[in-house]
């Protein structure tokens, strides 16, 4: 795996993680009041064309932020899939936006921002703080009127790259150009809109951009990792549990963790339809393998007491899937030992134990496709011997419970 | 370096920074963020959070009664021990200690020039309750979605980040005896 990002509050305990967060809002505070964010005039002044001094700040952070991001996780320094990206909610997003544009331009701050204001005694800037807490006073008393709106058309975890059909490399790219367009009309138009009142630019502003546009294009050509690229990281610490059979767990072990309240047992059929709608094990999803990201996503993001199996007929498919989806970062993560064909072996009555050898086949014929109406599809388990070893572990979580504004 | 003459200075101490500068700066702390711990940076949570602890002493039962406020205080939690409190209250240490070095902390109100104190506060009450409202709404402001959502490539953040900007000018010229 790699190491990147940490998940601070389990790995150092709250004390040290909140401390870590608090240092690291002491430097964005500390940087918003050197910019001048404290001062309203110096925000309001973007909109109207005197000095775009919000916009260069911002666009400079996202594009410096996003080059670093994507260019460590090419070399496998950070993984992308743990960061924490905004899930997308259309139209609430925008509403929000608009409303937020409109108090933007009334009152001069943008919660960050007025937080330095008020720091550094701006009266407006405390005003505009008191107003902040009211407003969102208002929104808990009542968004649950409107909750169906305030919960419309969510996207999941959605990006740029997903939504143009570009590589992530592409499309850092591609922002970076832009923007890098974008400030030198900023300047053009500084310079029209307030003539002499400017001092040159810097010179240093080209090189760095230079530096800019080449990580950016070093991170295009790398590319991002997949999943047999990430695996290959991995290999060399899971191939040794493959080994130890330390990801293969017994059929009662499944069927008794099924019966467990305090766990969400995910069960992925990954075999062909046909084989599933003949059998299959009560509550298994019949699941398609060709998009395993997406697949990964769908996992990450379900409860920390998940634990996911996946069977195939025997077990050699499903620990091929197993080993791209731990590299994808899936946790609690297993494979049913000796597939579905194991299952029916521990727990079907005599008339099905007729062998049809061959390798992620179905062993055994079944005259109707009765799917998990089979007796064997939910076995009694007190009518069998509990005697497994257990491997099924939880562990941390790493993926970030939540965002900026949770 | 980092102090050039622009329209907008400060009404005392040292000159704010140049806003490329100040911008590979923030950019690298919001990378820093992400690179340690999984989220970017972030400001509304975390007022949010501090208002529901004052509304969780006051009312309890109607915090319990209420989903939304329920999620962050509800029965026996604690609204405060999220990582966003402690990164706001960071900011505004921050936020002194650097207007402190500069020079620029001092008792004043920033307005334009045809607009008097008064009308500037209420303006300034009004704007952060609309602000407030929205960044609930969009379920993060201007740092947790437009900087952090728009470092990480997200859909929704981009869009956001372009409404914003269109709200804002689209009644720059009504407000302009507000700002000129």
């Amino acid at each position: 795996m790699t190491d990147f990002p940490l998940n601070v509050v389990s790995q150092f305990g709250p004390p040290t993680a909140y401390f870590i967060y608090a240092i690291l809002g002491f430097f964005f505070g500390f940087i918003l009041e050197s910019a001048g964010f404290g001062n309203s005039r110096k925000l309001a002044a973007q909109f109207y064309f005197k000095e775009l001094t919000v916009f260069k700040v911002m666009f400079t952070a996202i594009i410096v932020a996003m080059v670093l991001i994507f260019l460590s996780s090419a070399i496998g320094l950070l993984d992308y899939k743990l960061l924490w990206v905004n899930p997308t909610y259309l139209w609430p997003g925008i509403i929000g936006g608009l409303i937020m544009g409109v108090g933007f331009i009334v009152g001069g701050f943008c919660p960050g921002t007025s937080l330095v204001a008020a720091a550094t005694l701006k009266v407006d800037g405390i005003f505009f703080v008191a107003g902040a807490l009211f407003g969102i006073f208002v929104f808990g008393e009542s968004v649950d009127y409107y909750n169906i709106f305030f919960n419309s058309s969510y996207m999941g975890r959605l990006t740029l790259p997903d939504v143009f059909s570009l590589s992530y490399g592409a499309v850092v790219l591609l922002i970076v150009i832009m923007a890098l367009l974008m400030f030198l009309g900023a300047e053009w138009l500084e310079r029209a809109m307030n003539q002499g009142q400017f001092s040159a630019p810097t010179k240093w502003r080209v090189p760095a951009a230079f530096v800019l546009v080449s990580l950016a294009v070093i991170t295009m050509a790398l590319g991002q990792p997949s999943l047999p690229e990430r695996w290959q990281w991995i290999s060399k610490e899971y191939q040794i549990k493959i080994d130890n059979r330390e990801i293969y767990a017994s059929p009662l072990e499944l069927a008794s963790l099924q019966n467990n309240r305090k766990l969400r047992v995910e069960l992925l059929d990954i075999r062909p339809e046909s084989d599933f709608n003949h059998f299959h094990i009560r509550d298994a999803q019949h699941t398609d393998t060709r998009d395993l990201e997406q697949l990964a996503d769908t996992l990450i993001a379900l409860p920390g007491n998940t634990v996911t199996f996946l069977a195939s007929n025997d077990e050699n498919f499903a620990t091929e899937v197993w080993k791209l989806l731990r590299a994808a970062g899936v946790p609690n993560l297993y494979v049913l030992e000796g597939g579905v064909n194991g299952w029916i072996k521990q727990f079907a009555p005599t008339e099905f134990t007729a062998p049809n050898d061959g390798e992620e086949k179905p062993a055994f014929f079944f005259k109707q496709a009765l799917g998990e109406r089979y007796p064997m599809a939910s076995p009694n388990l007190a009518d069998y011997e509990l005697d497994f070893t257990a491997v099924v572990k939880l562990e941390i979580k790493r993926a970030p419970e939540g965002g900026g504004c949770g | 370096m980092t102090s050039d003459n622009y329209p907008v200075k400060p009404s005392s101490g040292r000159p704010y920074w140049n806003p490329y500068f100040a911008g590979i700066l923030l950019g690298l702390v919001l990378f820093l963020a992400f690179f340690i711990t999984g989220n970017g940076l972030g400001a509304s949570g975390g007022l949010n959070r501090m208002l529901v602890y004052l509304q969780a002493l006051i009312a309890p039962e109607h915090v319990d009664n209420t989903p939304f406020l329920l999620a962050m205080a509800g029965g026996d939690t604690n609204p405060l021990l999220s990582w966003i409190v402690f990164m706001v209250v960071g900011a505004l240490v921050g936020g002194l200690v650097s207007g402190w070095l500069g020079g620029r902390v001092k008792l004043e109100t920033n307005k334009g020039p045809n607009i008097n104190n008064r009308n500037r506060w209420a303006f300034a009450f009004i704007g952060g309750a609309l602000m407030g409202y929205g960044a609930r709404l969009a379920r993060g402001c201007t740092s947790g979605q437009a900087l952090s959502g728009g470092a990480t490539l997200s859909l929704g953040s981009w869009v956001f980040m372009l409404a914003v900007f269109a709200g804002a000018y689209l009644l720059a010229y009504t407000f302009r005896k507000v700002w000129n």
